[in-house]
């Protein structure tokens, strides 16, 4: 599951935001949870719940600033997933 | 560029409320008459959404010995609990909530937001770990921002979830913090703190449980969840308020940690406002006497179940199974704004709460009951819910108890679900 290739991973993350895609936008790096997927604070950490149980890693709120784009979400799998698997900030 | 540029999706969704409807966010009690009534724009009106589940707060007994603190020890402190704001009474206030719960400590704050600002921050910093149930109320989330450790926050009333968050932490999880309600405020479901406890001693984490709802509400004793699941020994930290069961304001933490009296000296939240007036003390001791022996819990229970039962017959989506929070569950915003509208019109006052304050997508009109409700008031209640449903048509015109009698055993079933968490 845990496949540290960007790419595959920006894709898992992709599949696992379709479920909280109502508006049936279509999905790039720069997608925003607010202004283009119109998710509010509680449905995106809803979705970082589904995108820790995808990878088995740990996400930790205090992160959730910084995740406003998919890309930026992506990127901190990759991060998390290469590094210590803590989900220290 | 204005700084309240930000606010503009805020100001815009509040003005497109629906023009024919009442502001739900501006509402005023012109008279309160009674633990249970208000005059509202000049409206008589039954209030089924207070959090004063005990009806204490026109209790002669309390009132009696608010008036006679006032007398004696003034309108308020003028001064925080480090200097000069700790009078006898808040000492014997916290004595009191020790021997309540049958802990060492007891420490007393301005309000129930500011206990839970100041625990958590304090006792889990940078290097710490927080894990939350995900419907915790804000003040808990706010506690753990200030604080900066580290939040986790696991699905709500889900102890595998907590394990397997806990899990993933491994070898660094040391010196953990977890964090859930007794009764939650918004849906009025009760923790499954069993299953919670057992967990937390398979990690050797720290829990704290805020019973601000099941205070006087649940438990033998009155003491809560945690009371009533006989998992007390497992809690190390009890978070509560004065401002629901008890009738006033002012917030508490007890604990038996023997280092637990330190926090006096960190925390900011309490050091840094002043503390409660001696009239407030002088009331939350006379309730908190009055809810360790009263019959008002059983009464507050038969009125829950009067409720809750009443609104099922009727074809509403309940948050949770029975308790003294009863959420109809309203798809819209729109027809939860209309809805909540024509209740206090119909002399029916109870909460509107609209996503993101609400947990799932759903818009709640949040009744809490209250001891002091008559049956009279909970058919009038049931009355004005059933007429403004049916006139909204978000329910049909045939109780659903008339309409499908077998609906009754699959409906037992996700109580039961609920029930053993």
């Amino acid at each position: 599951m845990t496949d540290p290739d960007a790419q595959s991973i920006f894709r898992q993350v992709c599949d696992l935001v379709e479920p909280f895609n109502r508006n049936k936008v279509p999905l790039t790096e720069e997608t925003t949870f607010s202004a283009d997927l119109e998710l509010d604070s509680l449905a995106v950490m809803d979705f970082v719940a589904a995108v820790e149980d995808h990878f088995d890693i740990t996400v930790p709120l205090n992160l959730l600033p910084d995740l406003e784009t998919i890309g930026q979400v992506a990127s901190a799998v990759e991060k998390i997933i290469k590094g210590d698997n803590s989900g220290s900030v | 560029m204005d700084l309240f540029d930000k606010f503009s999706p805020i100001i815009d969704a509040h003005a497109n409320l629906p023009a024919d409807a009442e502001d739900p966010f501006n509402v005023s009690m012109d008279k309160i008459l009674s633990p249970t009534e208000a005059i509202i724009k000049g409206r008589h009106t039954i209030l089924a959404g207070t959090n004063n589940y005990l009806g204490l707060t026109f209790d002669e007994r309390p009132l009696k010995a608010a008036h006679a603190a006032l007398d004696a020890g003034g309108t308020g402190t003028t001064g925080s609990r480090v200097l000069n704001g700790t009078y006898a009474g808040h000492k014997a206030l916290e004595q009191d909530l020790a021997d309540f719960y049958g802990q060492q400590h007891a420490i007393v704050f301005s309000t129930g937001y500011q206990a839970n600002l100041g625990v958590i921050s304090t006792l889990a910093g940078p290097k710490n770990f927080i894990l939350i149930d995900s419907d915790c109320h804000a003040s808990i989330y706010d506690g753990c921002r200030l604080g900066g450790a580290t939040i986790i926050r696991f699905r709500h009333n889900d102890a595998a979830d907590l394990d397997k968050r806990l899990r993933r932490l491994g070898e660094q999880g040391s010196n953990i913090l977890i964090v859930v309600e007794g009764i939650y405020s918004m849906l009025g479901d009760i923790a499954p703190l069993r299953e919670i406890a057992a967990v937390k001693r398979k990690y050797g984490a720290y829990l704290m449980v805020d019973e601000a709802h099941s205070l006087g509400v649940m438990g033998k004793t009155g003491r809560g969840v945690a009371q009533e699941q006989g998992v007390e020994a497992d809690v190390d930290f009890i978070v509560g308020t004065f401002s629901k069961s008890v009738g006033t304001i002012g917030g508490f933490c007890v604990s038996s940690h023997p280092k637990f009296e330190v926090l006096r000296l960190v925390m900011r939240p309490y050091m840094f406002t002043a503390s409660l007036p001696p009239s407030v003390v002088a009331s939350a001791r006379a309730s908190l006497a009055i809810i360790t022996a009263s019959n008002l819990r059983e009464k507050l229970w038969a009125n829950a179940r009067a409720l809750h039962q009443g609104m099922e017959r009727l074809g509403f989506s309940l948050g949770a199974s029975c308790s003294p929070v009863v959420a109809i569950k309203i798809a819209a915003i729109d027809d939860a704004v209309r809805f909540w509208s024509e209740l206090l019109r119909a002399g029916v006052y109870v909460n509107l709460a609209v996503p993101p304050a609400t947990p799932g997508r759903d818009s709640l009109l949040r009744c809490s009951l209250c001891a002091a409700h008559s049956p009279e008031q909970i058919e009038k209640i049931l009355g004005v819910f059933q007429s403004v449903g049916r006139r909204l048509d978000l329910i049909s015109e045939t109780p659903r108890d008339d309409a499908d009698a077998k609906t009754a055993v699959s409906r037992s079933t996700p109580d039961a679900a609920a029930a053993t968490g």
